[in-house]
């Protein structure tokens, strides 16, 4: 199983769950975040008044897939949340050891 | 007689004395419904600029922990104004004992005690032809914008008691004699003077403004001012606040012709001329200098162009209306954006920059704008010696309300103190002062 950890744009979230269902990924959890890569923030002004905002708002979407569904599912992320621009985000995968569903007790594949 | 206040005072004997006075000297007069009926609404209106529409223009701007003191401060103000302008203000302001045109005593500079606790008034007593009901309740509410527009100065960072307290002190010993002073008829120290302030560019925008900087002064700068980001924290409530000023300041303008007539007409025109050149001229100059037309720009830009027009808005004409906007977007947008920052003081909402500043353009421009060559309607025919008197106008108030305002804050600042510990105003005002927030977002 791997744990897959991907930073978007906030506005492609629709497409990126949408080319998820299609593979198959029955779950997923999203948070607001703001952080900066290669894209640095921007100013703004106000009466003048300079600031520079060093972070940008993204999502973090996290979902936990078995191995044979991975490939697909990086797929359908870095397809559904490109825009050719910078500033796109990027995809972590990582080693997931254990899954449990709470309600069933259900393990590991079957839990996704 | 049952009138004992000048009837001819206000804005209108000002510039029209000769007609102010016709109507005083023929029959006695008479109530009339539609002046009635259009003051009563105008009063409203004047009341909706304060509350919410001042309150949001300024709640908007400030940050999201600060927004409540904000609208609790322009809340507070409005009810406390109110009660003292109904225990002494309306007397000291409007009683007309002892003033007799041309001659300067005690009473130029200050109304007596003789309508205090609005003694006398009945529901048929009458103000040239309006119940003298609802002109107190109109005047009433130009008395709560007044101290109200000084928040700006001093947000986020003065405590609630203090305020309260700066506000009762500075209402009696400034606003009231100074609206004494422009509109307290016949033997007023200004209106004698020959000083045309139609809707209170003098009175209210350019006391207020002075007594901004004068308090962002003393009161000192916010803490982290200006290396930490204080971004305005929702721009929304800004723009609503700057629409509802821009609705509201028809009952202030119009209204001030204390009738519904052609003078208050030609006001409400002139003011949304004035207002609209204004939000162009700070937009495109916003645009072609920092190279983005902004929210809060167009917003500054009409509330510098309503400030403007307001001395104006019964003697001059659609042109000059145009020229009074213009002039102010442009001038208030780099007194807001560069004076400000080059000087360092912490006005931190720009009372000063966008109502002193286009409350003295207005007042100067409203001489010779008044001129008829000028496309104006008053009885101006000597430019110079009006624009002359204007000086005269903008220069004592801006005196006399800064050296008041500093001996208040001042005042305040040695005895119960003006600001909140560095610990409140890290937490911010609402928390700190009032145990609330202003989002309550999960």
């Amino acid at each position: 199983m791997k744990w897959i950890n991907a930073i978007i744009k906030p506005f492609t979230l629709d497409d990126v769950r949408e080319a998820l269902a299609e593979v198959g990924v029955q779950g997923m959890t999203v948070t607001e975040v703001k952080g900066f890569g290669r894209q640095h923030g921007h100013t703004e002004l106000y009466r003048g008044a300079e600031y520079v905002v060093d972070f940008l708002p993204k999502l973090k979407i996290e979902i936990a897939v078995t191995d044979e569904q991975l490939e697909r599912a990086v797929e359908a992320i870095s397809t559904a949340a490109r825009t050719g621009k910078i500033g796109d985000g990027k995809i972590f995968v990582i080693d997931l050891e254990q899954a449990i569903r709470i309600r069933t007790q259900e393990v590991d594949g079957d839990a996704l | 007689m049952r009138f004992k206040l000048p009837r001819a005072l206000a804005a209108s004997a000002l510039f029209l004395p000769g007609l102010a006075f016709a109507q005083a000297a023929a029959a006695p007069a008479k109530l009339d419904s539609g002046d009635t009926a259009w003051m009563l609404t105008a009063t409203m209106l004047v009341l909706l600029m304060t509350i919410p529409g001042l309150a949001l223009f300024y709640g908007g701007m400030v940050r999201a922990k600060n927004l409540l003191s904000v609208l609790m401060q322009c809340f507070a103000i409005t009810a406390l104004v109110t009660v003292l302008w109904v225990v002494y203000g309306y007397s000291v302001a409007f009683d007309n004992s002892g003033m007799a045109a041309g001659s300067t005593n005690i009473h130029s500079f200050i109304g007596g005690f003789g309508h205090a606790m609005l003694a006398g008034l009945k529901p048929d007593s009458l103000y040239l032809t309006i119940p003298e009901g609802v002109f107190v309740m109109f005047q009433m509410t130009f008395a709560i914008i007044t101290p109200a527009l000084i928040v700006g100065a001093i947000a986020e960072r003065m405590k609630f008691s203090a305020l309260l307290v700066f506000t009762a002190l500075w209402f009696t010993l400034v606003y009231l004699p100074v609206a004494h002073m422009v509109w307290g008829g016949p033997g007023s120290f200004l209106g004698d003077l020959g000083v045309l302030d139609f809707a209170g560019g003098t009175v209210v925008h350019i006391n207020a403004g002075i007594a901004g900087l004068v308090g962002c002064l003393v009161i000192g700068k916010r803490r982290g001012y200006p290396n930490t980001p204080m971004p305005p924290h929702n721009l929304g409530y800004t723009l609503i606040g700057a629409s509802m000023l821009w609705l509201g300041w028809f009952g202030f303008n119009a209204g001030s012709a204390v009738a519904a007539n052609g003078s208050a007409g030609m006001a409400m025109l002139v003011t949304q001329i004035a207002t609209a050149a204004a939000a162009i001229g700070w937009t495109a100059i916003e645009w072609l200098t920092h190279r983005r037309p902004s929210v809060l720009g167009i917003a500054s830009g009409a509330v510098a162009g309503l400030v403007a027009i307001t001395p104006a808005a019964g003697t001059c004409g659609p042109g000059g209306a145009l020229v009074v906007g213009l002039v102010a977007g442009v001038v208030c947008f780099f007194c807001a954006t560069r004076l400000k920052r080059k000087f360092g003081y912490d006005d931190s909402l720009d009372v000063f920059g966008v109502h002193a500043i286009a409350g003295i353009i207005g007042a100067l421009l409203t001489g010779p704008l008044a001129a008829p060559v000028l496309g104006g309607f008053g009885t101006v025919t000597d430019l110079g010696g009006q624009f002359w008197i204007q000086c005269k106008g903008v220069g004592f108030t801006v005196v006399y309300s800064a050296v008041l305002s500093y001996v208040i804050f001042k005042g305040i600042a040695v005895t119960m103190g003006l600001r909140v510990d560095e610990e409140q105003e890290q937490v911010g005002l609402d928390i700190a002062l009032h145990e609330e927030r202003g989002y309550n977002l999960s």
